[in-house]
């Protein structure tokens, strides 16, 4: 499945951060296959009609957080061995999923414990899942391959 | 420095890496140009950096195409100097000329001729023409070849004005608003063939706009001159950045103060009955200190898109009610019986 980024304009998050969260996305969801380069700079600023400077600057901030690597010659690949998040981003991503989690179920009305037990249910059916299915090739998002 | 009365310091930045004057493509020193008594341009100093898509940004009458005729020494300066390509604006040789692409307001074209015309006529003055540019935003355009020029509507007349200004492959590239006037198509067009024209080591794109959705995609860099005066110039992620939003929420017994607070490097406050939403560039302790100050509830501190940080800068400076606000509408019923 082709990268597919798109850009808004006005945001408080800047096209070049929405450009490295996009690509980040797209690899953790492993929609880049490995051995598929990613649009060279020159392609993804035409595609997007960005400056061609901001996508030279999210390719090297990918590059330095490890999830996308250069094969001279032939472009920018998906990263072998990858690290996406830091611990203490992983932790951050985490708060910030189950702030709005705790948020949204008290803003509906749910008491704690309902939305304990939801959590826990769910967590549970996706345990099973994975337990009843073979494992997956790879976890990217397991972070420490360091 | 800019001896404007209003409370607002420049937002100057140091363009950083590109401090080498060598690498500025421009270099305007204390440019100022007078119309009678009034400055029209008041001691602009800045850099444009080689290879930078550099955008200009202000309302319509804050100086930026009268800068822009003294940089192509069409006008002389009233005082101060500047540098187009290392060489004196007033003095530009026809070498240095050649070297510089200008696409005016006014998308101006040879009425009488067709298309393939206008481009046959101009090539014959630049020995670096390019046609297979010329051909591929004629067509990005969809202009067809044989229509003739004053035929043209706005956008495609910007079109093949364009189509004439980027096939000599210049190296500065001077645009003075290239959208005006264009639909969201025409628009697009326009958009990816300036990304088209960075093509080129080492091209320099200045252009002037009003559209900052635009701006926020094709430029690095940023001047935003307001009422003649330089406010802010440097690369766009760091002005933007340094526009920091504080929105403060007020108990009813402490309603947020009558007057707008005088904090430095605010750009723009707005009111309703129980908040103040302040919009400050740069703000440092001693703001925010300023700003905890007036007593409200709570604070809280947001970034601000691209957009909303640039009307913080274009905008009217001080205070504007939010429509939301009763007591405004009732004394202006009140005063209209």
């Amino acid at each position: 499945m082709p990268l597919t980024v798109s850009i808004v304009t006005g945001s408080n998050v800047t096209i070049y951060r929405q450009i490295v969260e996009q690509v980040c996305a797209a690899v953790l969801a492993g929609k880049i296959a490995d051995d598929e380069p990613l649009p060279s700079v020159r392609a993804l600023a035409e595609e997007l009609d960005v400056n061609p400077n901001t996508v030279v600057r999210a390719y090297s901030e990918l590059a330095r957080e490890g999830v996308i690597e250069s094969h001279p010659g032939r472009g920018m690949f998906v990263s072998r061995r990858r690290q996406i998040y830091s611990s203490a981003e992983r932790r951050r991503r985490m708060d910030q999923a189950v702030n709005s989690l705790v948020a949204e179920g008290f803003m509906l009305g749910f008491g704690a414990d309902e939305i304990l037990e939801a959590v826990a249910a769910k967590t549970r059916d996706n345990a099973a899942a994975a337990a009843s299915a073979p494992p997956a090739s790879k976890h990217p998002a397991r972070g420490g391959t360091r | 420095m800019s001896g404007s009365p209003t409370m607002l310091a420049p937002d100057l930045l140091d363009t950083g890496r590109w401090r080498d004057r060598r690498d500025a493509v421009i270099d305007a020193r204390g440019l100022t140009a007078y119309f009678g008594k009034r400055p029209v341009v008041d001691q602009l100093t800045m850099q444009v950096p080689r290879g930078s898509v550099f955008a200009f940004l202000g309302r319509n009458g804050s100086g930026k195409t009268t800068t822009i005729r003294m940089l192509l020494g069409m006008l002389p300066p009233t005082r101060g100097s500047a540098t187009v390509l290392g060489c004196d604006c007033r003095h530009l040789t026809p070498e240095i000329r050649a070297r510089i692409g200008y696409m005016s307001e006014s998308h101006a074209v040879y009425e009488w001729m067709t298309v393939k015309q206008s481009g046959e006529f101009a090539s014959k003055f630049y020995p670096r023409w390019n046609q297979r540019v010329f051909d591929a935003i004629v067509d990005h355009f969809r202009l067809d070849p044989r229509a003739r020029s004053g035929h043209l509507s706005r956008g495609e007349r910007a079109g093949l004005s364009l189509a004439i200004t980027l096939a000599p492959e210049p190296e500065l590239l001077i645009l003075d608003d290239p959208a005006i006037g264009l639909d969201p198509v025409a628009r697009r067009s326009l958009l990816e063939s300036m990304v088209f024209a960075t093509r080129g080591a080492d091209r320099t794109i200045l252009f002037s706009s009003h559209l900052l959705d635009d701006v926020e995609r094709v430029a690095d860099y940023i001047a935003v001159l307001d009422r003649s005066v330089l406010r802010a110039c440097g690369p766009i992620d760091a002005i933007r950045s340094r526009v920091r939003q504080f929105e403060l929420l007020f108990d009813p017994q402490h309603a947020p103060p009558r007057d707008v607070p005088a904090i430095r490097g605010l750009l723009h406050a707005r009111r309703s009955p129980s908040t103040l939403s302040l919009i400050v560039a740069a703000p440092d302790d001693d703001t925010q200190r300023a700003i905890r100050a007036l007593g409200a509830s709570t604070v809280d501190e947001t970034s601000v898109g691209f957009s909303d940080a640039m009307m913080g800068y274009l905008g009217e400076r001080g205070e504007s009610r939010s429509f939301l606000d009763a007591a405004a509408f009732e004394s202006a019923a009140g005063s209209n019986s």
